[in-house]
């Protein structure tokens, strides 16, 4: 029984990160189209922008879920009017440009913050289940994820910025044609989606740690995330997610983790050649 | 009865809610020129789309020479005898004009042989001065003549012309016309077309569609003078 | 003068300046020099790899690595249970292949776009990375030889003259090979894309659509593209074991896959010398940088040397600027400069076309 909720809070875990690690991306492919390839390093920057903020004193609550949004959010919307601007609707030069980006920003971390692992230690500590412990932190991670698909679907459901996103979303033209400035709308989904991103990166930092190169680790399972999702962009993550996460977990515990996440790109893989348009191609076309 | 050249039954193709093509019957004897009118959106198109392989039919067959050939792919298709000119010229752009006709001869010619294959047709469709031109980087009119210079090097049996004419200078239009005529002494031809002129130039049966049904079909001098017909295309709601 | 008489001019050249590099260099070079000069011979082999596939085919592959870096980890294994390397040499070239038809069969008869296909052959080589990065243990090996996880496999025995074990090639005889390999390579791609299959690869890129309506299965074509560039690379993988006498998971890696498809982005697509060009500047670039490897804390100095962020500011700066990269834009402009020359004499000059290279 006690292994059964270990192993629940563990797929949840999975799939919550998976989650997590694959909005920003989603956010920025399902209503600009553009594959960016540099979103592992989004990850990164926000887990050094909260590290670098919590080394100078400041309440790692703050640096997590503030700071290192913002950060992020910011590179995120210079990148968009200097690079991303000029290739809209060419998406394979994007994602050339964006894969040169990542290159560029790894490269530049790696100068300025050495080649080293640095880490921050979870807070909260751990909590008892039966003969098992884990740590606190799993759950905060569930919830962080939870709070921003909620968000999302809020922001989209209720909001004018929602119905200008959706409508940019449908048809860039008709857009335009209503007064809404496309331009403007993607300078903000850009730069939404890589503060997203740079939440994610700093939430997972205390877990994983953070290295120049640590993008690597996220960004193939991001993409099939979102791929594997299709185009909408809430049910699309959602969906991708719990199906990705637990075939990752089932594998880790029956294996290793690495071969957990071998079996999670395989899975992946499967899936987009069965459904080229991803699960929201096929099955809850109406969603968000 | 002989066995026809193509016929469908019940062809329909639906996009979400929308029928573009609804039970389509229709026949085409073996050397046959067939004229296919109908305001846009009637599901001509479509239809034709269907019948080359680049659409799969939602329900209903399409069987040429008596072979369904609904879930065959294109490039079957292609391979049994039916060749198509889209409506917006579909061409190698990046090639030039002899690489485009070369390729299209080389699918059924020898390498040797396709090369004097080219030359011919070349002249045929008169674009030897622009031979070694990229097709992209030539006037409307003339793309469309490539187009037409590779379906025929392909020697199909059937060959489907979705407007050829439209974008055509005067001149051009008879000259097509012309074209038309000559090859229909050896294949058979289905036709999409708006300009009335050019079809009263090619045509003797006329195929009517509207709203993805076939509305009427018969010689052309009566489908001229059918109100029904004249109504749909002066944009009244036929009362079918 | 037309293009064909450039064609033969342009062939020409690149036989007499590479028959001469391959002679004259180990006479003049260092040995050094020539090791150095060996593993860019080997690297231009498999850029011409993806060169074919990308370039002329038109399959967006962001994974090329993973049939180099098969083709490194099948020579070696094979190598120490074999011993003689003409088996070998022959697995690691089929083997690729034969991973390469089964995932362009998976890619290309699933019909999956091709923005798709570059996230599908990237996460392909992630996995294997991942797989043979996690097999340190000793419980992990094929036949005799250990897969050695993250620290690979060392002291890879090198190939040997057919059938003769005892007379294995020195690090001359790999010069001698590697750029006899390249060229033989460059000659054989030039005659595969002036042939039919080449023409209709061409015609399948530029209208995948029309191709079909013509009665040719792209996928089929696709398919054979994509095996012969896993083979190529499989070949050069093989190569690049030997010259290092060792192979490790980071040939898998996405550096390892950025660098082919900068070789390539920066030479030009649809060129067969673009990506040799692009393929040793890069190299010669890394490596002069990698040398210039300062001690000192001085971030800045620190930066300029830093492989990662130079090669990433060359592709950004390539997809914005130059496009179609090198060979092609150094070509229209010379067709450029001939035509104001010529302008008088010859008004229409026949464009450039799409293989020259």
């Amino acid at each position: 029984m006690d292994l059964v909720v270990l192993v629940a809070i563990q797929v949840l875990y999975a799939i919550a990160s998976l989650a997590l690690i694959s909005v920003g991306l989603a956010i920025i492919f399902g209503m600009m189209r553009v594959i960016n390839l540099a979103h592992g390093e989004f990850l990164m920057l926000g887990g050094y922008a909260a590290i670098v903020a919590t080394s100078n004193g400041m309440s790692i609550w703050l640096a997590m879920l503030v700071v290192a949004p913002i950060v992020v959010g910011i590179i995120g919307v210079i990148v968009e009017r200097t690079i991303i601007r000029f290739l809209y609707g060419r998406m394979i030069d994007t994602m050339l440009a964006t894969w040169g980006l990542s290159l560029f920003l790894v490269g530049l971390t790696t100068a300025m913050f050495g080649n080293t692992t640095v880490g921050i230690s979870a807070p909260l500590g751990s909590f008892q289940i039966g003969a098992y412990r884990t740590s606190v932190y799993t759950l905060f991670v569930i919830a962080v994820a939870t709070g921003v698909l909620a968000g999302i679907y809020a922001v989209m459901r209720w909001t004018r910025l929602g119905l200008l996103a959706r409508g940019t979303m449908q048809n860039a033209n008709m857009a335009a044609a209503l007064g809404v400035n496309p331009p403007r709308v993607y300078a903000i989904t850009f730069g939404v989606g890589a503060a997203l991103s740079g939440l994610a990166g700093a939430v997972l930092a205390p877990v994983s740690g953070v290295f120049p190169t640590i993008g690597v680790a996220y960004v193939a399972k991001s993409f099939i995330t979102v791929i594997g999702g299709g185009a909408a962009i809430l049910s699309g993550t959602a969906s991708a997610s719990v199906l990705f996460g637990t075939i990752n977990q089932i594998a880790t515990f029956a294996t290793t983790p690495v071969f957990g996440e071998v079996a999670l790109l395989a899975a992946a893989i499967v899936l987009i050649r069965l459904l080229p348009q991803g699960i929201t191609g096929r099955f809850f076309r109406r969603g968000l | 009865m002989a066995v026809p050249l193509l016929e469908t039954r019940d062809l329909t193709m639906h996009f979400g809610g929308v029928r573009a093509v609804h039970n389509v019957n229709f026949t085409l004897a073996e050397g046959e020129l067939r004229c296919l009118i109908g305001p846009n959106g009637a599901g001509k198109s479509t239809f034709f789309k269907m019948l080359t392989g680049q659409l799969e039919p939602s329900h209903g067959r399409v069987l040429f020479r008596g072979r369904d050939i609904s879930h065959a792919h294109a490039h079957e298709i292609a391979r049994l005898g039916i060749g198509i000119k889209t409506q917006v010229p579909n061409v190698f752009d990046g090639l030039s004009v002899r690489e485009n006709i070369w390729l299209a001869a080389s699918r059924i010619h020898s390498v040797r042989h396709a090369n004097g294959v080219v030359d011919e047709m070349l002249a045929r469709i008169g674009l030897i001065p622009a031979a070694d031109r990229l097709v992209g980087q030539l006037a409307h009119g003339q793309r469309q003549w490539v187009e037409l210079g590779i379906v025929l090097s392909t020697d199909p049996v059937l060959i489907l012309l979705d407007e050829p004419a439209a974008g055509m200078t005067h001149e051009e239009v008879q000259k097509t016309a012309e074209l038309v005529r000559e090859i229909n002494r050896t294949k058979a031809l289905i036709v999409v077309e708006h300009d009335m002129q050019f079809i009263r130039m090619i045509a003797k049966q006329v195929t009517v569609f509207n709203q993805g049904r076939v509305l009427v079909e018969d010689a052309v001098e009566d489908i001229l003078r059918n109100p029904l017909v004249r109504d749909i295309y002066l944009g009244k709601q036929a009362a079918a | 003068m037309n293009d064909r008489a450039l064609n033969v001019i342009g062939l020409a050249l690149v036989g007499v300046v590479g028959a001469a590099f391959l002679i004259l260099t180990p006479r003049f070079a260092e040995l050094d020099a020539v090791l150095e000069l060996t593993v860019f011979m080997i690297m231009a082999i498999l850029a011409l790899s993806l060169a074919l596939v990308w370039g002329y085919g038109g399959i967006l592959c962001f994974g090329q690595s993973a049939f180099f870096g098969l083709g490194a980890y099948t020579y070696a294994i094979a190598m120490f249970n074999i011993g003689e390397s003409t088996g070998p040499l022959l697995l690691a070239i089929g083997l690729p292949a034969a991973f390469a038809a089964l995932l362009g069969y998976f890619m290309f008869y699933g019909r999956i776009s091709d923005v798709y296909l570059g996230v599908i052959t990237l996460t392909v080589t992630l996995i294997l990375f991942n797989s043979v990065n996690s097999t340190a243990g000793p419980e992990f090996h094929i036949g005799v030889a250990r897969l050695g996880g993250f620290n690979g496999i060392p002291g890879i025995p090198p190939l040997n003259i057919p059938g003769n074990k005892a007379a294995p090639v020195d690090l001359e005889g790999m010069f001698y090979l590697a750029t006899a390999s390249l060229l033989a390579t460059y000659f054989g791609l030039r005659w595969l894309l002036a042939s039919r299959f080449g023409r209709i690869i061409v015609g399948i890129r530029e209208n995948e659509r029309r191709a079909e309506l013509l009665g040719y299965d792209p996928r089929v074509y696709k398919l054979a593209t994509f095996t012969v560039g896993g083979a190529l690379a499989g070949f050069a993988g093989c190569l690049f074991a030997n010259w290092g006498a060792f192979v490790s998971p980071t040939i898998f890696g996405l550096a390892q896959s950025a660098q082919i498809i900068i070789w390539v982005i920066v030479g030009g697509r649809g060129t067969l010398i673009g990506p040799i060009v692009g393929c040793i500047g890069i190299q010669w670039l890394t490596t002069a940088l990698g040398a210039n490897q300062p001690s000192g804390s001085d971030w800045m100095t620190n930066l300029m040397a830093n492989a990662p962020f130079i090669l990433g500011i060359i592709l950004v700066a390539f997809v914005l600027l130059v496009p179609r990269g090198l060979v092609p834009t150094l070509g229209d402009i010379g067709h450029w400069l001939l035509r104001l020359r010529a302008r008088p004499a010859a008004p229409s000059l026949k464009p450039k076309q799409a293989e020259e290279g």
